[in-house]
């Protein structure tokens, strides 16, 4: 099985506690970015991170080996068979993060939620603990530069939002999943640009990150799904509106270029990297995702303003 | 004589115990009740921390799990313990390990000592009450709850379905009248000893054990049975939201907390520092010394309550998916959408634009790309221009724009050739003002260089599609304000509904219309009319145009026929 695949790197798992929350990610190939996500989820008040590194040559396994938070392992194995990764964090879940709030981000993804620069993470579980809610939902929304995103390189450390300050505010659609309970969002400046022609490839960007996890719930597909079903529904259909937070997502700096280019290669993502087929033809006219009517990030409040995000009932 | 504190734990003992010291260290007494679910060596730790105090004793044990007795049994013994080792105390504070006191003792003392005699609980007869979760009121105390609501939902459940269906009712004691209110009262020593030591109280106990959550209505109706003096209000400053969970303090409530003047606050998340910080060490003498002022808080909490079971109308996101007929409102703020206008009319969408200050769109769900206001190719929101995207799901793209431009009305056209998919969901929307002119869509047909059979056909298919739209329009389910007049009527006065229609978009500029927008030539359409029967195609949308006569004097075409002074 999966979790064969996995060989220890450095486990520092003893040290979780029961009240900690974890991070879990998979990674490769992504030092450049590790400093600054390590120091934003420690500054929200993330325990403990699980890392599962897919074979890196860049100097990512022996940066995160190093730090005192984290516990990391190492697969040569193929990305697609473990379903993306799906495979080797859910072993690890089922391991580690039982009875834990546990947080599944990749490294571009950054969440926020209600109140989050005055409230760390735990008040959120803790208050989701107390109205009986298991999981938290967070749209991912992609943010862009001004400009071709070739223009300002990301340097190591820094804010990727300095760069990337730019997201659409209003053109998602939505879409019951009846099978799964869960909703299917789509749109935004991937849909615009790059899947205009063929708005159902558009990537899904529903995600439900942050789940107090037991050891029978399992992601079914990235973060976009859980089993069992109920986990799903993050929405009220009354009327109503539950909180929820955002990912930001700093998927669009220079670094995505190259990135595109190695997946393209590689092979290895979600539908024959078709996403990526479609992202190589369109950065090769160094495309500008910025238009007139982009809106530039200032805080959680203004997410929670225009309805990306809700607070619900938490005040 | 001064006030002593009877403190109910269960977690975050740590904060519990600061609190505790806050109020011994001023002088007044404390008994603390641990719940019994808490672990031995928690409790050890918690009665050494505060070993160097001699006005706190701690209580018997009892498990408090919500909404059963053990809570009551638990501030029964905890109050026995004040009133027996703390005789100068003469107000006994109900508080929970999670209240904090937000003004200092010296206040709450004075304030209590101004009032010897009053007992401060909320205690309001069942009739009254909104507030209950479950809509178990009267029957809290008229069935038997034997069972756990946590740990046995099914069985709760059951059994009081069983007790309704057999009409099984309890006897409220005689001389008992049923109260409720919150769990957090301040009373005087008289009341509470007399409640205490009440000869029938073995009787009155045995009852209240199957009363659901007892201690929101045991004290709050003996009260009424021995005191001389009941102020209905609880000196806590305790909100609950819709699931009937209190709502919790955090950091970013400090101001807002500190302007409340409330004297006890709960419940406070124990990891706000900040917050304990500032009212357990902080320096807060200098306040003035008001009447407790919630309206803030509340208005905050009743807000958020709103958020979570209304949301916001016309919202449709992550985690607000109304099913269809849930939504609250469909779209967020009203439009309107014109039907054959721009067909009839000469640049009527500039025209438009002027004349009602909104922004007026072509064709939104014409066939080949959305026509934004302006030829735009993306708009508000990001909305792209893209058919295809639109096309995708139609109703997101209408919700999506009217949500992205709150506050600036917006007006589109519509018609036989555009995108139908739209019909019923516009029609069930009670912000949609739908103004139509039936059968001006064959005006451009008319003009038109085809060839007669080809408009023949083309006018048959589109008869045939707006027909069916106009059928959708006068369904009973139809919520939106609907006008339909023909051709025929609008061309012989089109003044008078243009101004009705410009004065519901802007009702405030009460303007009469000084220019009107040009018509089309129309000469000759009378018998291009007749033409199409003549050929078998009956057009019927229109109205009746008498053949051979045009619809308006030929001289219109100079000037401004309409013009109205």
């Amino acid at each position: 099985m999966h979790r064969r695949e996995l060989s220890v790197v450095n486990n520092r798992t003893a040290k979780i506690t029961p009240s900690a929350i974890i991070a879990l990610s998979t990674v490769r190939n992504e030092r450049i970015r590790l400093p600054y996500f390590l120091r934003y989820y420690r500054d929200l008040g993330v325990d403990h991170f699980l890392f599962v590194d897919n074979d890196s040559d860049d100097g990512t396994r022996e940066y995160l080996a190093a730090q005192t938070d984290v516990s990391i392992w190492t697969t040569k194995a193929s990305y697609k068979e473990s379903a993306f990764g799906v495979h080797w964090l859910t072993h690890l879940q089922r391991r580690y993060c039982h009875r834990h709030w546990c947080l599944t981000v990749d490294v571009d993804e950054f969440l926020v939620y209600p109140f989050c620069e005055t409230r760390p993470l735990r008040a959120l579980t803790d208050w989701l603990d107390a109205s009986a809610v298991r999981s938290f939902s967070a749209m991912l929304l992609d943010m862009y530069p001004k400009g071709p995103i070739q223009a300002r390189p990301y340097v190591e450390g820094q804010n990727p939002f300095d760069i990337a300050q730019w997201f659409d505010s209003g053109n998602y659609t939505l879409k019951r999943n009846n099978w799964n309970g869960n909703l299917w969002i789509q749109g935004g400046p991937r849909a615009r640009a790059f899947f205009a022609d063929d708005p159902y490839a558009a990537p899904a960007l529903n995600k439900i990150p942050l789940v107090n996890w037991d050891r029978s719930y399992a992601y079914v597909s990235s973060t976009h799904m859980l089993l069992p079903r109920g986990l799903n529904l993050v929405f009220d259909d009354k009327g109503g509106e539950k909180p929820s937070g955002c990912l930001l997502h700093a998927k669009f700096l220079d670094t995505f270029a190259t990135k595109a280019a190695e997946e393209m290669t590689r092979g290895q993502h979600y539908a024959d990297s078709q996403e990526y087929i479609a992202y190589q033809q369109a950065l090769a006219s160094q495309p500008d995702l910025w238009c007139k009517f982009s809106e530039k990030y200032i805080n959680w409040r203004q997410l929670e303003i225009l309805g990306l995000m809700s607070k619900g009932n938490w005040a | 004589m001064s006030v002593g504190f009877v403190m109910l734990c269960h977690t975050a003992l740590q904060r519990a115990a600061e609190t505790a010291r806050h109020w011994a260290s001023r002088d007044c007494p404390v008994v603390i009740h641990v719940d019994k679910r808490v672990g031995q060596a928690d409790y050890d730790t918690l009665a050494s921390a505060l070993s160097d105090l001699t006005n706190i004793r701690f209580s018997s044990r009892y498990p408090c799990e919500w909404g059963t007795w053990g809570i009551l049994a638990a501030t029964q013994a905890a109050s026995a313990v004040m009133l027996r080792d703390f005789a100068d105390v003469r107000h006994v504070f109900l508080a929970s390990g999670s209240c904090l006191p937000l003004r200092p003792v010296a206040d709450l003392k004075a304030y209590l000592a101004s009032r010897p005699r009053v007992d401060f609980i909320e205690s309001v007869t069942t009739g009254d009450v909104g507030w209950t979760v479950g809509g178990l009121d009267t029957e809290r105390f008229t069935l038997r709850f034997p069972f756990s609501w946590r740990k046995h939902r099914r069985l709760f459940d059951g059994y009081v379905k069983l007790q309704r269906r057999v009409r099984f009712k309890r006897r409220v004691p005689a001389g008992l009248v049923p109260h409720l209110g919150s769990q957090w009262w301040c009373l005087t020593r008289a009341t509470l000893s007399a409640i205490l030591d009440s000869p029938d109280r073995a009787e009155i106990d045995r009852y209240f054990k199957l009363v659901w959550i007892p201690d929101e209505s045991y004290f709050q109706t003996l009260v009424r049975r021995y005191s001389s003096t009941v102020e209905s209000r609880s000196l806590t400053l305790s909100k609950f939201d819709f699931q009937g969970k209190p709502h919790i303090f955090y950091d970013d409530h400090l101001q807002l907390l500190r302007r409340s003047d409330c004297f006890v606050a709960r419940k406070i998340w124990p990891h706000a520092d900040k917050i304990y910080h500032n009212f357990l060490h902080g320096d807060a003498a200098n306040q003035a010394s008001a009447e407790p002022n919630p309206g803030k808080i509340d208005r905050l909490f009743s807000k958020a309550v709103e958020r979570r079971v209304k949301g916001r109308a016309g919202l449709y996101m992550q985690s607000r998916m109304p099913s269809a007929d849930r939504e609250n409102g469909r779209t967020a703020a009203p439009y309107s959408v014109f039907e054959g206008f721009a067909e009839l009319f000469e640049n009527f969408e500039a025209w438009l634009g002027k004349v009602a200050g909104t922004r007026a769109h072509g064709h939104l769900f014409a066939p080949g790309r959305v026509e934004f206001a302006g030829g735009e190719t993306v708009f508000s929101g990001a909305l792209s221009d893209s058919a295809r995207m639109r096309d995708y799901q139609p109703k997101s793209f209408l919700t999506n724009l009217i949500w992205n431009t709150r506050g600036e009305r917006q007006c589109f056209q519509f018609g036989p050739l555009d995108l139908q998919e739209i019909s019923w969901f516009m029609a069930g929307d009670a912000n949609a003002q739908i103004s139509v002119i039936s059968g001006a869509w064959i005006i451009p047909l008319f003009h038109s260089n085809q060839n007669f059979g080809d408009i023949r056909r083309e006018a048959a298919r589109l008869q045939k599609v707006e027909a069916d739209h106009l059928n959708i329009l006068s369904s009973q389910w139809t919520k939106a304000r609907v006008r339909i007049w023909t051709l025929a009527e609008f061309v012989e006065n089109p003044m008078e509904p243009l101004q009705s229609i410009i004065d519901e978009i802007s009702p405030r500029s009460l303007r009469r219309l000084t220019e009107a927008p040009r018509l089309a030539d129309l000469k000759g359409f009378g018998q291009f009319l007749q033409n199409l029967r003549n050929q078998g195609m009956q057009p019927v949308l229109m109205g009746d145009f008498p053949t051979g006569e045009d619809p308006y004097p030929a001289a219109s075409r100079r000037g401004r026929p309409y013009l109205v002074k």
